[in-house]
């Protein structure tokens, strides 16, 4: 009965959603009032019956209805609790309809935050979100119904993918589809002001609180996934380059020059085009991923099952709003005018140059991910582009990106004077280059690498520091400096802490994969580990062999770590869960292999040193923090109240 | 025309993605389809005065099981292997490959062997020469001595029926 009427919430929501696109869109157009209204209640009400539906489904999951054909193959009779609940979002079906509540939660937040806009504003933005909900509702109940019964009920389920077993998956994916989606907001204003013809400052200051909470919500949820696969997959990587994280990723990129092409286009009325381009990129990508992600496309480790039929609908929903969306903006292009002029050293010069590098990274990043796609479909053969590729066109890329931002927030609107900055930064440049060369001396001897990343998260540091000073210089107090001010400059912060974390990590890691009997000593990076043994634990859905390895130092035992080899029950998979003691500077971490005797005396056992690679993590945060933090920045309440008298809001900053 | 750009860029995007929703990603074919098995002669396993050659299996439609006695995904397929050796619908030869503790005479004396001949392939050469990857992988050799199909993992009975099968009456087996 539960999942039946979790079906027929999903078709109350698909309805709902048809009423919010149609009726608001068209009362926009013809300024008429009545139909604009529909636009909150509708999106308010849709979100409801989403929220049923999700309710229905995790209610199945949660009491083990295997009667439920997704619950048969993705939960199982003894999986704990929390793994059930997370199951819910663990299959295709339940994760896109994730997807489906986390639009339906975001437009209601703009149904709610809006009261200040303009009517026929608001009506666009829900409606076309409201086009994009019916896209994904329609997806749901032709191809991927979650709710689908198997008769008869299996007797127990298949179990969770073990993989997804762990703490980091139960927020990742909903961290991740809040930043993936939330661009959808952006993407919203984008259109209706295209469709309005208002491409003002009002505009772009309306678009950068939602921009920034979900560049904020998805850099969290990218953290997750990377911080979950150094924990789960064994191999001691926090990043892959596998086509899964790059469809993550991919938005990020577009997401990060777009807050900073928004800021230009706010403050100085420059770039109106290339905002608004950028704006349909970023949500472009985020379903360009999910296409890539669920169409089967591109093999991955983390696809989902395939089905041709899926990727069809997607790759026909990907036509209908990205090609829409940019022949709209084909057609609107020549109404855009370009004001605030600056010069070519200015504040919205480098930013400019900032965006056109992150693009081409961006670029070469989207390449990689597609080139093997592109050859086969070619009929020129098949091969993988992995890490040495995108390690060899993305670092580089990112260089002169680093060094721009260290300058850009330094600059004057407008016209900079390039003697001035030198004065000011002279010695930020200096300690930063000597940083770069030296310190690598004190490690492992020079190695460019580590000497790039040094002087470049030195530069970051160092000017961050002298904005903090020139800014108090001005407004005397520390409190007094704006909101916006401390997320940006904690964002840059935790930007140089995750390069310098990167930096130590990729340079001086260490690691040795040993065949280790019961009381063998291996040494690494100036620790011994002892292998003491395994002993067999049973789980709640598995069964493990649970290693014992002491590590110590200079004789003085330290801390004793558990790796484990597990098999679990219903899939008979096998998983390797690390061991790892966590500090502020270096991670151990210590992963069993395999069994090299029938006794499972001796293991194969792989032992890793990683330096500093908590601060990638930590950067992250900040960078998290920071963008929070921007985001409820007063001025955005404040000045968009003042417009709201005037109605339409066409003045410039 | 600038403004057309990235809808032109999208659209050919399009094309391909369209086109590769019709292909399959996973499916990585061998060069060595088409070609003759390479040639070698090797000793059998508990009889090294003996030896096999693909030469010998002219005429008939044969199968290539690379396996080894330490590899644990060939003990999951040697029941299937089992069964196929009862039906007969083709000679299965197992190359054994790269066997240092000498262990596969001694395994099949136990478990039963579903092989006509076990070649013995002690330093691996003859696996390279046939672009082994890793064990189980079994190559379906037509009666000219050509390699017409190459399975990578172990054999399952749907893997069985779905691959080989079809593949085997095509080739007249």
């Amino acid at each position: 009965m539960i999942p039946e009427l979790g079906h027929f919430a999903l078709i109350v929501a698909l309805l709902l959603a048809l009423t919010q696109a149609i009726l608001p869109l068209i009362g926009a157009q013809r300024g008429n009032l009545t139909l604009m209204s529909v636009a909150r209640p509708a999106a308010q009400g849709q979100f409801v019956f989403v929220a049923i539906a999700f309710g229905c489904l995790a209610w199945s999951f949660l009491h083990n209805d295997f009667s439920v054909e997704n619950v048969a193959r993705n939960s199982f009779s003894q999986l704990p609790e929390i793994y059930r609940f997370t199951a819910t979002w663990g299959s295709h079906e339940g994760s896109m309809l994730l997807w489906a509540l986390i639009l339906g939660f975001w437009t209601t937040s703009v149904s709610v935050f809006s009261r200040h806009l303009p009517d026929d504003m608001v009506a666009r933005v829900i409606g076309i979100m409201g086009l994009i909900s019916t896209g994904f509702l329609a997806f749901l109940l032709t191809t991927s119904n979650p709710f689908l019964r198997l008769l008869p009920a299996a007797a127990d389920g298949r179990d969770m993918n073990p993989l997804l077993q762990d703490p980091g998956m139960v927020i990742h994916p909903p961290m991740l589809y809040m930043g993936y989606v939330g661009f959808s907001v952006a993407f919203a204003f984008a259109i209706a002001a295209l469709l309005s013809g208002r491409l003002d400052a009002a505009w772009a200051r309306w678009s950068r609180p939602w921009t920034t909470v979900a560049w904020a919500f998805l850099t969290l949820g990218i953290a997750l996934g990377s911080w979950w696969a150094y924990n789960e997959l064994g191999w001691g990587g926090w990043w892959f380059w596998d086509p899964t994280e790059n469809a993550s990723f991919m938005p990020w990129i577009a997401g990060t020059a777009l807050i900073h092409s928004l800021a230009v286009t706010e403050k100085r009325g420059a770039f109106k085009a290339w905002t608004v381009l950028l704006a349909l990129t970023a949500f472009s990508l985020s379903l360009l991923g999910t296409f890539l992600v669920r169409s089967g496309v591109l093999s991955s480790v983390h696809a989902f099952a395939t089905d041709p039929a899926r990727g069809a609908f997607i790759l026909g929903f990907l036509v209908v709003v990205i090609g829409g969306s940019l022949a709209l903006f084909a057609w609107r292009a020549p109404k855009m005018l370009t004001g605030g002029r600056f010069t070519w050293f200015s504040r919205e010069a480098l930013l400019l140059a900032n965006n056109v590098v992150l693009l081409a990274a961006l670029g070469s990043v989207l390449l990689g991910t597609l080139y093997p796609l592109l050859l086969d479909a070619l009929g020129m053969g098949k091969i993988s582009v992995g890490p040495p590729y995108f390690n060899a066109v993305f670092v580089p890329l990112m260089a002169p990106a680093l060094f721009l931002m260290g300058v850009g927030p330094l600059a004057r609107w407008k016209e900079a004077s390039l003697p001035d900055m030198v004065s000011r930064l002279k010695w930020a440049l200096a300690i930063s280059v000597a940083t770069g060369l030296l310190l690598p001396l004190t490690l492992k001897g020079f190695n460019p690498w580590a000497a790039l990343g040094f002087t470049l998260s030195m530069w970051i540091l160092l000017t961050v520091l002298i904005g903090f000073r020139e800014r108090l210089k001005n407004s005397g107090r520390i409190g007094n400096l704006p909101r916006a001010f401390w997320g940006m400059q904690l964002a840059h912060l935790g930007l140089a802490w995750g390069v310098a974390g990167i930096t130590l990590v990729a340079n001086y890691q260490e690691e040795r994969d040993v065949r280790m009997n019961v009381g063998d000593h291996t040494q690494l990076a100036g620790y011994t580990f002892t292998f003491q043994g395994t002993t067999e634990r049973v789980g709640p859905n598995y069964r493990a062999a649970k290693g014992t390895v002491e590590v110590s130092r200079d004789g003085k035992k330290l801390f004793v770590l558990h790796p484990e080899k597990r098999v679990y029950n219903a899939s008979g998979m096998p998983m390797t869960e690390a061991a790892i003691h966590p500090n502020f500077f270096r991670d151990v971490y210590v992963a069993l292999g395999e069994p090299l005797d029938d006794q499972a005396k001796t293991w194969a056992v792989r032992l890793f040193h990683k330096p500093f690679i908590n601060w990638l993590w930590i950067g992250a945060l900040f960078m998290v923090a920071g963008g929070f933090l921007a985001a409820s920045d007063r001025r955005y309440r404040i000045a968009v109240k003042a417009t709201a008298p005037a109605g339409a809001a066409v003045q410039g900053a | 025309m600038k403004r057309w750009i990235p809808l032109l860029v999208f659209a050919i995007l399009v094309g391909f993605f369209a086109k590769g929703l019709l292909l399959n990603p996973r499916e990585v074919p061998s060069p060595f389809i088409g070609k003759p098995a390479p040639a070698f002669t090797l000793p059998l396993v508990g009889n090294a005065n003996a030896s096999f050659s693909p030469a010998d299996m002219k005429g008939k439609v044969w199968l290539l099981n690379v396996w080894a006695p330490w590899c644990v995904s060939c003990r999951q397929e040697h029941g299937v292997l089992m069964e196929l050796a009862r039906s007969q619908p083709v000679p299965i030869v197992g190359l054994n490959w790269k066997d240092k503790e000498r262990e596969a005479a001694q395994l099949l004396a136990e478990h039963g062997s579903p092989y006509v001949a076990v070649p013995d392939d002690l330093t691996g050469k003859t696996g390279i020469d046939y672009g082994v990857t890793g064990t189980p992988e079994t190559y379906v050799v037509d009666k000219a001595g050509i390699i017409r199909m190459k399975h990578i993992g172990p054999i399952s009975p749907e893997v069985w029926k779905e691959k080989f099968e079809p593949k085997l009456k095509e080739l007249g087996a």
